[in-house]
């Protein structure tokens, strides 16, 4: 079960043509594939696209109306690989995957489809995660593209712009038999938009039919001598095909007089941010016009040299605006601009940062510098001289007051006590090697955890220590993998790469029965039952079948004794090999969502039901904070007491509180204070509860009032 | 940095062009950010404008700073080209759904004096940067608040997360209502309302929210305040209101007490009457007669010109460590009626619902044996191998049930034990301590009555139990430790209070370690009275 449901917004899927369609971009691209008659969809989640698999799981019964096949596949690779589909059959497919994270583990299938090249149209659509609020390596698509030989296609950040694209793709690729990747950016994915929808249409032909009657033409494999014959015809067939479509359908946009002494060309992405550096320079309306002739590419690989050079006609300088580095399509648009002998300047990271996000202060700026230095007679004068009024705001000092707030582990996350039991752990054997994985679980490497050396990839934390592996080590390393990186690659690359190499690691697997950090979805091992997918496969057994000897399951990560007392006997004993720790908990928020509803209507239904939270005594309490290096639960924070006589703020839980135990578990395990209780409130109490409570409350009643009578009571105490 | 012109553009002969106006919401994740950024693009809606939102989700359920960003602009039928984030200079109202979100936004440029409204929540998310330093790592809300004040156009700020919770709502609700009361959009109370209603969820109680937000935002439109808690007066109590009750015998002693208080300077009688309850409850009347005997020793080596600061320290400090924390101090605070009664209030229990309530104990030998006589004790500590044995019976955690009878007689005999405190091992030790510390800040008095005062206040840093305490108590003596050091200077006061607080910023006490390393270099300088 996923993190948000779209249950209500995919029947947005059923419109028909003329009938306006009103949501996320996200949703835009489902609909646009519907509409393009798609035959099957794949896929791995991954922000900004986790939705796109959210919103493709829950419109299963659509999906399945129209004959098109849905596959929630294991990992980018597989989602890629299944394009295969179209390789031989007419049938269109859509795999869709985060960028760049995914298409490197794509980066081996795509290379295969592009090399054998596609029959139907295949798209790759693929969530560019480029910028602020990233948690992925920065580096670029292009990339991928160019040396694969697929096309590009980067559309304008507005919902009719990105179904368009959709539409162009899938003909592109048919038309240049070559898959065709989609690059949208993070908050296009997620904005909310309208477009006119069209009617969905049933594919061609269904992957059953392509069963029934299957083909195969060695000529599209990849092997010699066809592997030749295809690096040959991508350039000699397919890029010529491919720019003749993108020419022909005016897939590149020009926009603003079509003569000037100057231009700016940008990716299409980037157009949005463009105009409104623009608008704020006093040189476009609300609505784009303007008064410097733009060129946007829609499609940024390949380039279409004679659109550009026609573009660059009579133009004295060119701006570029390419975000990230290298500037691929500057290099490319100058050579182009070289080769044909033309005096036109051209201008890019001259003015734009070389690399790093192009926020709008950073168009602003870098727009600004390059209008001011080729045009400043149409500047307005306020921008040509600005007088600058020093508004006395000085910032300096509050950025020192104002704290970080990176993204942590939820409330009553059962990952935190996994970390609470290293770090006390490493309190009595020593600081250790740690590696750590993609996942929630990261968030170790931030305070109040700080664990963890190095991040190398999905499923990669047990490979990524598999050098320390030495006879001479009087310590082990321990490395952390999800669930989700588990199935997505650490069960061969980590977990049977550390069995065969006689890795002697401790290796902790985290368990929270979703891939969580994607947004919820389900896994093999996810404990929940699903209708169209094959859940509670455990993945201690599939551990035992790698070959895993030492093997211990904690099936309650709250327990941190138990976890740290495992942890230091992993670390310590003298069996060989690699020693796993398969530590699970279920997902807390996503526990919530499935309980607090059910929850909610026992109590109203008059059913007896537990419900536990957690508190703190604030006189017990010395305002040490011990717990909250150990916990860093966001309901466990500090709170000022009315009182003088004390200095610094006691711990103290708020209403978030799920009563997950840790709180007491760490107090319990680090042997911290007494401060900590745990509350549960019974409600709708049996007839045995409330005969017990009334004879519990008259003998406790009686003690106190006998020792408050002989003592000093003081009101405010 | 390039200025900007308004980026409303109108030339002769074009059309006229419409004003996008720009919102970003900074908030925390998990507070509803994208509920809230989809109401206003409702009301926009609803009012005939064209509305975008994008957000970046990524990181909303986890508790990191999170943006959501809305434009619009008045529909004409023509389709405007939005930004799909905010840019620096060129925001028109900022809700920040948190104070120092306030701040952050301020800092990133988002809050410029020309346009800005700026509608804050004062409440505190602490980061946990904040939460994990011994000391008080809580940032400074009077310097976001007085920035604020500066940078925004407008500046409206109150509790809008206490306004929510009253009206059992979620902030988002409350954000809505101030945004609507500030008038900064032009749209209608009624239509807000009715895109609350169109959510569906809790309605009643979110409408609430937002009217009594939307109330707020009006009455102090333009008259921001200042950080509401700073703003209260501080709660001053002296013993002539002070509720006590009890058998007669012990208010007739609990009055000769009060009336020694009462004789003090002024200055000092509200932290000593706090103190001296303090004591008194923690044990009983002839305690507090030796808290009042003890301050007594500093009171008379103190002035009128000091303001008396060395006796309010040891008023304070002294209580504190008269009352150090054992077994029995826990057992006692967990049986008392009172607690229970703030439990229930804290956990909101109603009625017809049972309470039941698990303690978290984990004693140690070292607990075990300061709860015994001290000659047995003592016994027991000087023997390794014996305390070792008992250890391993001893420590271990233990859940008591303090709803059960069984659970609540145990506590309730341990904090009996009150009553043979004074001969028990723990206490001989903590009594041995304080005597040494307090002597050692009276002391000094005569020559330096700065360093006395400081070396009273060190105590602040002995608190936790077990080895949060041990470690206390070792941070405790290194910065003492340093008195040898500064022997001689004239800022050997200032010294000793710079290594207390570098002594709170983290667990260790590593950057106590690294001051001390500067003190051993200091030598005779500046500071040296030659």
């Amino acid at each position: 079960m996923a993190e948000r449901s779209f249950a209500k917004e995919v029947e947005k899927l059923r419109l028909g043509a003329g009938e306006e369609f009103s949501g996320e971009g996200i949703l835009a691209i489902t609909k646009a594939l519907l509409q393009c008659g798609v035959g099957y969809v794949g896929g791995y989640q991954g922000a900004p696209i986790s939705h796109l698999m959210d919103v493709l799981a829950d419109a299963q019964d659509i999906l399945g109306e129209l004959g098109v096949h849905f596959e929630a596949s294991a990992s980018e690779a597989t989602a890629t690989a299944m394009l295969a589909a179209s390789v031989h059959y007419p049938i269109r497919g859509a795999a869709t995957f985060k960028s760049t994270v995914g298409t490197n583990v794509a980066s081996d299938a795509l290379a295969n489809l592009a090399s054998g090249g596609v029959t139907g149209g295949a798209l790759i659509i693929v969530g560019e995660d480029y910028g602020e609020g990233s948690s992925i390596m920065q580096e670029r698509s292009h990339a991928f593209a160019m040396k694969s030989q697929v096309w590009l296609l980067d559309p304008r950040p507005n919902l009719p712009s990105i179904v368009k694209a959709v539409e162009e793709g899938f003909e592109l690729s048919e038309i240049s038999n070559t898959p065709v990747m989609l690059q949208v950016r993070i908050r296009c994915c997620h904005v909310h938009g309208h477009f006119i929808a069209k009617d969905n249409k049933r594919p061609a032909m269904t992957v059953a039919d392509a069963l029934d009657a299957p083909r195969r033409d060695t000529g599209r494999i990849v092997l010699p001598p066809a592997s030749f014959l295809h690096e040959k015809e991508k350039v000699q067939k397919r890029w010529p095909a491919a720019v003749d479509f993108i020419r022909n359908n005016k897939i590149n946009e020009f926009f603003g007089p079509e003569h000037g002494s100057v231009g700016i060309v940008m990716q299409g992405g980037m157009y949005n941010s463009v105009i409104r550096a623009l608008q704020r320079l006093g040189l476009a309306d609300t609505y784009g016009a303007t008064d410097v002739p733009l060129y946007v590419l829609n499609a940024v690989y390949p380039l279409i040299d004679d659109e550009f050079l026609s573009f660059c006609e009579g133009k004295d300088a060119v701006l570029v605006v390419e975000e990230g580095q290298p500037n691929y399509i500057e290099q490319a648009f100058a050579a182009m601009l070289h080769k044909a002998g033309r005096g036109t300047k051209l201008v890019g990271k001259e003015h734009l940062p070389m690399a790093g996000e192009y926020t709008g202060q950073v168009m602003l700026d870098g727009i600004g510098s390059f209008l001011r230095a080729t045009i400043p007679h149409l500047l307005p004068s306020e921008v040509r001289a600005p007088n600058k009024i020093g508004d006395g705001l000085d910032t300096a000092d509050l950025i020192n007051v104002v704290p970080g707030r990176p993204p942590g582990f939820c409330v009553g996350c059962p990952e935190r006590p996994i970390f609470a039991a290293t770090k006390l752990v490493e309190q009595e054997l020593g600081k250790h090697h740690i590696a750590s994985d993609i996942g929630c679980h990261l968030f170790s490497i931030m305070p109040p955890f700080e664990l963890g050396a190095t991040t190398m990839g999905y499923g990669l934390g047990p490979a990524s220590a598999s050098a320390f592996n030495s006879p001479d080590a009087k310590r082990r390393s321990i490395s952390f993998v999800g669930d989700g990186g588990f199935w997505h690659n650490g069960l061969t690359s980590s977990v049977g790469n550390a069995v065969f190499n006689k890795n002697d690691g401790v290796i902790v697997i985290v368990d929270n029965f979703y891939s969580a950090a994607t947004g919820g979805q389900d896994i093999l091992s996810s404990r929940a039952g699903n209708k169209t997918k094959s859940t509670k496969h455990p993945i201690t057994e599939a551990v035992k079948g790698m070959g895993v000897k030492w093997l211990r399951h904690i099936d309650r990560t709250y327990d941190v004794t138990k976890m740290q007392d495992t942890l230091r006997e992993a670390l310590t004993t003298d069996e060989k090999g690699p020693k796993v720790i398969v530590a699970s908990s279920e997902c807390m928020l996503n526990r919530q969502r499935r309980e607090k509803p059910l929850v909610d209507k026992a109590i109203k239904g008059g059913e007896r039901v537990l419900k536990p939270k957690f508190g703190v005594d604030e006189d017990i309490c010395t305002g040490d904070h011990a717990c909250m290096r150990l916990s860093g639960c966001p309901s466990l924070s500090v709170k000022s007491l009315d009182d003088p006589l004390r200095d610094d703020p006691v711990a103290h839980i708020d209403q978030s509180c799920v009563g997950c135990g840790n709180c007491g578990e760490v107090a319990d395990a680090a042997v911290l204070c007494p401060s900590f209780y745990r509350a549960d409130v019974v409600h709708n109490p049996s007839r045995w509860d409330r005969f017990l409570e009334a004879a519990r409350r008259a003998t406790i009643g009686f003690l106190q009032r006998r020792r408050e009578s002989r003592r000093l009571t003081f009101a405010d105490a | 940095m390039l200025d900007a012109v308004p980026s409303s553009r109108s030339k002769a002969g074009a059309l006229e062009d419409e004003r996008v106006i720009k919102l970003a919401v900074l908030a925390v994740g998990g507070q509803g950010g994208g509920v809230l950024a989809d109401w206003i693009t409702d009301v926009a809606e609803r009012n005939g404008y064209v509305a975008q939102s994008t957000s970046v989700a990524g990181v909303a359920q986890r508790t990191g700073a999170t943006i959501y960003y809305v434009e619009m602009c008045r529909d004409t039928g023509r389709l405007p080209v939005f930004a799909l984030s905010p840019s620096q200079g060129d925001v028109d109202i900022l809700i920040a759904a948190e104070l120092m979100e306030a701040g952050r936004a301020i800092i990133r440029g988002f809050v410029t004096p020309e346009r800005t409204t700026l509608i804050a929540s004062s409440h505190r998310i602490a980061a946990v940067s904040e939460k994990i330093e011994p000391g008080d790592g809580r940032a400074s809300s009077p310097k976001v608040h007085a920035t604020a004040e500066a940078a925004a156009k407008r500046f409206i700020a109150f509790d809008m997360e206490k306004i929510a919770a009253d009206n059992g709502s979620m902030i988002s609700a409350s954000l809505l209502g101030a945004l609507a009361g500030s008038d900064a959009l032009p749209f209608t109370r009624e239509s807000y309302e009715q895109a609350v209603s169109a959510g569906g969820r809790g309605v009643k109680a979110s409408l609430a929210a937002f009217g009594a937000a939307f109330d707020r935002a009006r009455g102090i439109t333009n008259t921001p305040p200042l950080g509401e808690k700073a703003a209260e007066p501080k709660a001053i109590e002296t013993g002539a209101t002070a509720k006590v009750s009890g058998p007669e015998n012990l208010l007739k002693g609990w009055q000769d007490l009060a009336a020694r208080v009462a004789a003090l300077p002024l200055p000092l009688r509200d932290m000593s009457l706090r103190g001296l309850k303090k004591v008194v409850d923690y044990q009983d009347i002839a305690y507090g007669g030796e808290y009042l005997d003890r301050l007594d020793r500093a009171v008379i080596l103190d002035k009128a010109d000091h303001d008396y600061a060395l006796s309010i320290s040891a008023a304070k400090h002294l209580a504190n460590a008269m009352c150090y924390d054992d077994m029995i101090r826990v057992a006692d605070l967990k049986t008392r009626s009172t607690r229970d009664k703030r439990v229930r209030r804290e956990v909101g229990v109603k009625d017809g619902s049972i309470l039941q309530v698990t303690e978290y104990f984990h004693p140690r030998i070292e607990e075990f044996c300061g709860t015994l006589p001290s000659g047995l004790g003592s016994y027991i500590e000087a023997r390794p191998k014996l305390a070792a044995f008992l250890d391993r019976r001893i420590n271990h955690g233990r859940r008591i049930r303090t709803d059960s009878f069984a659970g609540f007689t145990a506590l309730w005999f341990i904090g009996g034990l009150r009553r043979w405190r004074r001969r028990l091992l723990r206490h001989k030790v903590e009594t041995a301590h304080l005597e040494r510390w307090y002597a050692l800040a009276l002391g000094y008095v005569p020559k330096d009555y700065a360093l006395a005062t400081e070396i009273l206040n060190c105590r602040r840093l002995i608190k936790g139990y077990s080895d949060t305490h041990v470690r206390a108590r070792s941070k405790f003596d290194r910065v003492l430790s340093a008195l040898d050091l500064l022997k001689g200077r004239t800022d050997t006061a200032d010294w000793i209070r710079r290594l207390r607080e570098m002594a709170l910023k983290d667990e260790k006490g590593d950057m106590l370690d690294g001051a001390l390393k500067t003190v051993a270099t200091l030598g005779d300088g500046a500071g040296s009275p030659n």
